[in-house]
């Protein structure tokens, strides 16, 4: 660690960046606080808590910018095991948080552009373009990314990251970890659990290595502690979306889930999240929807079009539906009760081994039937994702067999959830319309 | 034509023709207009919404749909094509079932409840070859006038494979053949295959339910209806008139407004 660097960081993140984002946001709150602040025809305003949120995500990405010298950083995909890394002390970056930030500010085409100009095929993952085009230009919206010490990828979402992550690797001349998870068409047999596990363990050693420092296990049970804290909080926040009306969309969730995914294990999150889940439970007890008025009650199945989350959102408030819950975010949720402080190690493996796209279309089909049932939805929304085969695979017959067996009408809509040019907006507002209709509103 | 005014319209502003239909206070038909869809979309629907209802708007419930739904600006609601289609097919052969109708910018799929609710619906995405755009971009570069398209193909003794499912690929696909010499109506029956064969893959998808029937302008064609009829592996219903079946489902969703249903 160079002192000039130790010195630049302490000034520009602790010293002025915090302060000034800390004032940003009682000022943002002041507005919130006062009456008549809010206009908008059909949806109720925010959480005075997403101003923290704002906060937060600045933050994060403000210590980015300056923590090259000062602390290891790592890149690693959303689904990995992240516990360990935080314990060592390192800083994390999620390359698909961070394409996700591209599309919601309208640049992952631009970035997608860049890497198709180098000779990346379109039919790659947006994500995985942005991810390479940002690299490329060196050009994001959030200032800089630090380059990584160390890239972590975890084969429990797909296998484009097993591909995307040997070109990090090769770009940035650093150490990759790999931990793949077996698929699991029913329940998990224990040799692939003690394979991930072993993995893990190696890993562990690896990370010690490139950042210089031996694991200490009570840091490591305070991490995991605080992971479970957080998606336990994320898991009943998302619950509050079952009252009627719903004060909390999957809109806001798409949104709110930010440090659920990258700074899970830190105590900011569950600070953060306990505060948002009082707000909410107080909105409940006030009988305060985010919709002005609900009608009707929809699940979104996929990643969120990041590129018109908005214009969706306000598509759907305008017709009164309500969009309570997506498979999405709530696979940061389903699996708190695998988490265990005390058997950090092993808890890691069985929990990182079971996300919603390293389970058979059939555990995927229960899932949405079980939240179709607590979330009392009237249709379902099911995204196609150009850019995310696993997820969107099965989907038609999904749609077919939730009619069938709930009378529970679905929609399939394709799209992409980074490049706005696989979207053709007209025909999926004509078929979002007419879905409406169906559900007679 | 009557002198009488109407009560309910509706106006389907498709991509290729704009429907209107005009009913009186028991249902029936008065006035029925198909024209091209002009460019001035709007100027259009206002032009001929002003001529039937004699600008006495008050009078008159008005529904309108197709892409252009949005431009008819004295329109008392704005409805898909999918809840039209419904409306009208159910309303013409008086059961529920599998509905394909196919237009000029898009196809699409509508299973039908026994009391005329929409169940489930699907259309081509972003993709114009299973449409009559595929066919009069066909009939444009083979130099056949697109109401014989449907007999040429009938009558034609052989068929030539369209691999092609791209409108766009399609045309270059046929300068292909023709340069291999492939007789002009070989290549006709192929393509209303190529387009039928994709409709009904779309149709298969939502695991339609009995029976089928046919609307849109392409429903006019012998061959597609005789070609849906083998791919499907049954018959398929045909209403009196297919090209209005979504202005005649505006014009009762117009009527029930009238009435305050």
């Amino acid at each position: 660690m160079s002192l000039r660097d130790s010195l630049m960081y302490h000034l520009n993140v602790s010293l002025l960046g915090h302060g000034a984002l800390r004032i940003q946001r009682i000022k943002a709150q002041m507005t919130m606080n006062r009456q008549g602040w809010w206009h908008h025809e059909h949806l109720n305003p925010p959480p005075v808590t997403s101003a923290w949120l704002k906060e937060l995500i600045s933050r994060h990405y403000l210590k980015g910018r300056w923590i090259t010298g000062t602390q290891k950083v790592a890149w690693v995909t959303s689904g990995a095991p992240i516990e360990f890394l935080k314990a060592l002390g390192y800083y994390l970056i999620y390359p698909e948080n961070h394409g996700a930030v591209c599309g919601i500010r309208r640049v992952g085409d631009e970035k997608c552009k860049v890497a198709e100009h180098a000779g990346w095929s379109r039919d790659i993952c947006s994500y995985a373009r942005t991810d390479i085009g940002t690299i490329l230009s060196g050009k994001t919206p959030v200032g800089k990314l630090p380059k990584p010490d160390l890239l972590v990828c975890c084969t429990n979402i797909c296998q484009t990251v097993l591909y995307w992550y040997q070109v990090l690797a090769q770009q940035f001349k650093v150490p990759l970890i790999l931990i793949d998870t077996p698929f699991l068409y029913s329940k998990a047999p224990e040799h692939a659990l003690d394979f991930v596990e072993k993995q893990i363990q190696y890993a562990i050693e690896t990370a010690e290595k490139v950042a210089g420092v031996s694991m200490e296990p009570k840091r490591l049970r305070h991490v995991t502690e605080l992971s479970h804290d957080a998606v336990d909080l994320w898991n009943r926040i998302m619950h509050t979306g079952r009252a009627r009306p719903a004060p909390f969309l999957a809109f806001d969730e798409f949104i709110h889930m930010a440090p659920i995914v990258e700074m899970r294990g830190d105590q900011a999150t569950v600070d953060y999240y306990r505060a948002l889940l009082a707000e909410l439970e107080a909105r409940i007890k006030n009988g305060t929807g985010a919709l002005k008025e609900e009608k009707k009650r929809v699940l979104w199945d996929n990643l969120p079009i990041w590129f018109v989350v908005r214009k969706f959102g306000n598509l759907l408030a305008s017709r009164g539906v309500a969009l309570v819950a997506s498979t999405y975010t709530n696979a940061w949720g389903e699996l708190a009760d695998l988490i265990d402080p005390h058997h950090p190690i092993e808890s890691m493996a069985k929990c990182y081994i079971h996300p919603i796209l390293n389970r058979g279309t059939g555990q995927k089909l229960q899932t949405m039937k079980t939240m179709i049932e607590d979330y009392e939805v009237d249709g379902v929304l099911l995204h196609s994702d150009r850019s995310c085969k696993p997820y969107s695979i099965g989907q038609m017959d999904q749609q077919s067999i939730l009619l069938k067996q709930l009378g529970i009408p679905a929609l399939l809509l394709e799209a992409d959830h980074n490049d706005s040019r696989v979207l053709s907006w007209e025909q999926s507002e004509n078929r979002l319309q007419a879905f409406f209709e169906v559900l007679g509103v | 034509m009557s002198n009488k005014l109407p009560v309910a319209v509706g106006i389907d502003l498709g991509s290729a023709f704009t429907k209107v239909i005009a009913l009186d206070e028991e249902g029936k038909v008065l006035q029925k207009i198909i024209e091209d869809t002009d460019p001035y979309t709007e100027k259009q629907a206002g032009r001929l919404l002003d001529g039937i209802t004699g600008g006495e708007y008050h009078r008159v419930s008005i529904v309108a749909t197709g892409y252009g739904r949005k431009l008819a600006k004295r329109s008392t609601r704005a409805v898909t094509e999918i809840s039209c289609h419904a409306k009208g097919i159910f309303h013409e052969m008086g059961h529920g079932g599998t509905l394909i109708d196919i237009g000029g910018q898009d196809s699409k799929v509508i299973v039908i409840s026994d009391t005329g609710a929409v169940l489930n619906f699907t259309m081509n995405d972003k993709c114009a070859a299973g449409t009559g755009r595929f066919l009069e971009v066909s009939a444009n570069r083979l130099k056949i006038p697109i109401e014989l398209m449907g007999k040429t193909a009938l009558e034609a003794a052989s068929e030539v494979k369209i691999t092609s499912t791209c409108a766009v690929f399609a045309e270059s696909e046929i300068v292909g053949l023709l340069a291999k010499g492939k007789p002009v109506d070989h290549i006709v029956r192929g393509l209303a295959r190529s387009l039928v064969l994709r409709v009904a893959a779309m149709a298969h998808s939502l695991h339609p339910p009995k029976p089928f029937m046919l609307s849109g302008g392409v429903a006019r064609s012998p061959a597609i209806r005789a070609f849906l009829a083998e791919a499907l592996g049954q018959a398929v219903e045909l209403p009196e008139e297919p090209q209005i079946i979504g202005a005649l489902g505006a014009a009762l969703m117009a009527l029930d407004i009238h009435k305050g249903k």
